[in-house]
């Protein structure tokens, strides 16, 4: 009797639980299909039904469009790819070296370096004072170091991570047995600290490289469209068709190309769909290592 | 003799300076390049908090620019602006704060309780998909949504209830909660994963003993999971209300687009000083707000970790 009812609650648990599951997965993956499923939808059948799950008519027209565009799309995405990865390596270098010096703790000023790291997470200039100090000091403006550099190059979450890394998981009797054999700090930092903290740097250089991907705000700040649109990346284009849904065609290097031509109501689902297709791809293949970048970041030390 | 035996002590000693010096001149070189970002990304900003206080030209630059008092700030605080933004700020943010820390545990418990792996797996797969996009593309589904032409709920879902189509983005009254679970579908997967993560490394040992004395699944969440969670749950809160008077920008300047006539549901501190920097290039107000913003910021910094400090010290952040 007893064996029975549990058995019914734990039936009805997984019930439940599946359910809701199902039903906040729907939630979240929905709107995707939908923004697939407009951008494959008839310009014309758009305007008349408005954006659906199950169209009237299909059709290529945006993508067509966007082919014949695609020196401003392809120009953008070359621009995302350079400004991830050289963003990417440029924060773990400068990252793992700082973490590395301060996870020295016999440095005299280890500690000083250390909360000058920490206290730039508990205050900050502000956006006007970082804005003018990057445009009127450094001239950063319309530059490609605009995506690069402002606030992403070196986390203080990230260099506790790493640091926290270097003194746990690297035995101090190794580093000490290759100062014995005479190795130098930098060739000990870059041949046995780097190849024993993969992982860690893995981890950081993927949410580092997710960050940049998905960056639109610095541009937002720092390119103007008569001077930087060279270095827009594909979120600053998106967000541009946001702003000006002809920013396409207006930026065509077939400038007699009529705006009527425009397939403007699923094109930019077109170019969205575009925007994420890459990240959608790769995501089953580092999902694991998104999630522990995840978790780590959640626990503080 | 003696003085021999002096010297060596002193060479000794200037030695052993020497060459400890050396020794950490390589890791002071390769903290430089770290030290010089944090002086220009950080450090100098701070300075540029002098903007707020002086009357900009650009011509003068920032130091020969005129001072001007509190000018700025009695220009913010007199307009209706400055309250708008702050209760919007914060409002918001309580909101946010409660609801994500409600639906994540939620999730994550519920999560926990599937059996099937490639099930589970496949579910926090698809709650974290949102939070691995940016604000645009999430502006462009909820677009996909709402547009009032051609988005799916006026012409899918209202028009066939016979209900007339609204203008989403001309409507102040719907965007409190239009945000709201903007911010839930993004944001939920990412704190989900990290409850979940804490769930998972609980001892089975409890929840066998619990089962054992008779106890049902909703006991063991309530006197298990739920008190064993509290750490994560106040380093997580302590967190939030550090940053309550920051605001998501993205979710507040991409998903209503910027929509002048919804500001007084959607301003919050960090996109009036985005439109007051870039669209009006109003340094007075724009540095006055984002000061106000950084000052407060630092005071609820400081207040959440001494409030902690006091209730559970072991979960303080410093």
């Amino acid at each position: 009797m007893n064996e029975k009812r549990k058995i019914n609650e734990s039936t009805v648990w997984q019930i439940a639980a599946h359910a809701v599951m199902i039903i906040g997965s729907l939630l979240a993956l929905l709107p995707f299909v939908l923004l697939v499923i407009a951008s494959f939808t008839d310009n014309q059948t758009a305007l008349i039904n408005g954006y659906s799950f199950a169209p009237a008519k299909w059709s290529l027209e945006a993508y067509k469009y966007i082919a014949s565009e695609w020196g401003t799309i392809g120009r953008a995405y070359m621009m995302t790819i350079v400004v991830t990865v050289v963003g990417t390596v440029l924060s773990l270098v400068i990252t793992s070296t700082f973490a590395f010096a301060v996870s020295n703790d016999k440095l005299p000023g280890h500690k000083i370096l250390m909360f000058l790291s920490i206290f730039t997470m508990l205050f900050n200039g502000g956006i006007v004072a970082s804005y003018y100090v990057y445009s009127n000091i450094f001239h950063i403006k319309n530059t490609i170091w605009a995506l690069i550099v402002p606030s992403f190059l070196m986390s203080p979450f990230n260099v506790v991570l790493v640091k926290n890394y270097f003194t746990n998981s690297i035995s101090p009797s190794i580093l000490e047995a290759a100062k014995i054999d005479g190795a130098g700090v930098f060739s000990v930092f870059t041949k046995i600290v780097l190849p024993l903290s993969v992982p860690i740097l893995a981890t950081i250089g993927l949410m580092t490289g997710i960050g940049y991907w998905n960056d639109w705000t610095n541009g937002l700040y720092f390119l103007t469209e008569n001077g930087g649109s060279q270095y827009f990346t594909i979120q600053i284009v998106l967000n541009k068709i946001n702003e000006n849904i002809n920013f396409l065609a207006n930026n065509s290097e077939l400038a007699a190309k009529a705006t009527q031509q425009l397939p403007s109501t699923t094109m930019r689902m077109a170019v969205a769909v575009i925007g994420i297709l890459p990240v959608m791809c790769a995501y089953p293949f580092f999902q694991k290592y998104f999630v522990k970048g995840i978790t780590l970041g959640g626990v503080k030390e | 003799m003696s003085d021999k035996k002096v010297v060596p002590g002193k060479n000794a000693g200037k030695t052993k300076k020497k060459f400890r010096w050396k020794e950490y001149l390589p890791y002071y070189l390769l903290a430089l390049p770290g030290v010089i970002y944090m002086l220009c990304n950080n450090y100098l900003p701070m300075f540029g908090i002098v903007i707020a206080f002086k009357n900009l030209n650009f011509r003068k630059g920032i130091f020969g620019s005129d001072w001007c008092g509190f000018d700025n700030f009695k220009f913010l605080f007199a307009s209706k602006d400055a309250l708008t933004i702050t209760r919007n700020t914060l409002l918001y943010n309580i909101a946010f704060i409660i609801l994500t820390t409600v639906f994540a545990i939620g999730i994550a418990i519920l999560i926990n309780e599937i059996r099937s792996k490639v099930a589970s797996r496949l579910y926090q797969s698809l709650i974290l998909l949102p939070y691995l996009m940016s604000w645009v593309i999430a502006s462009y589904l909820a677009y996909a949504l709402l547009s009032a032409e051609t988005g799916l709920i006026n012409n899918g879902i209202l028009a066939n209830l016979g209900m007339d189509p609204v203008s989403w983005y001309n409507t102040p009254k719907y965007w409190p909660f239009i945000l709201t679970f903007v911010h839930l579908w993004k944001g939920v997967g990412y704190a989900m994963i990290i409850y979940y993560s804490s769930i998972v490394g609980i001892s089975q040992d409890y929840y066998e003993a619990a089962t054992l004395d008779g106890a049902s699944k909703w006991q063991q969440i309530k006197r298990i999971t739920i008190p064993l969670l509290k750490p994560t749950i106040i380093t997580m809160f302590v967190l939030q209300i550090g940053r309550i008077f920051y605001s998501d920008f993205g979710l507040f300047y991409q998903i209503p687009m910027n929509s002048g006539s919804l500001y007084s549901v959607t301003r919050t501190i960090d996109v009036y000083v985005y439109n007051a920097l870039m669209k009006s290039s109003d340094f007075g107000m724009s540095s006055a707000a984002s000061v106000y913003q950084s000052i407060v910021g630092f005071v609820m910094i400081l207040g959440a970790n001494a409030f902690i400090r006091r209730v559970s010290k072991e979960n303080a952040l410093f």
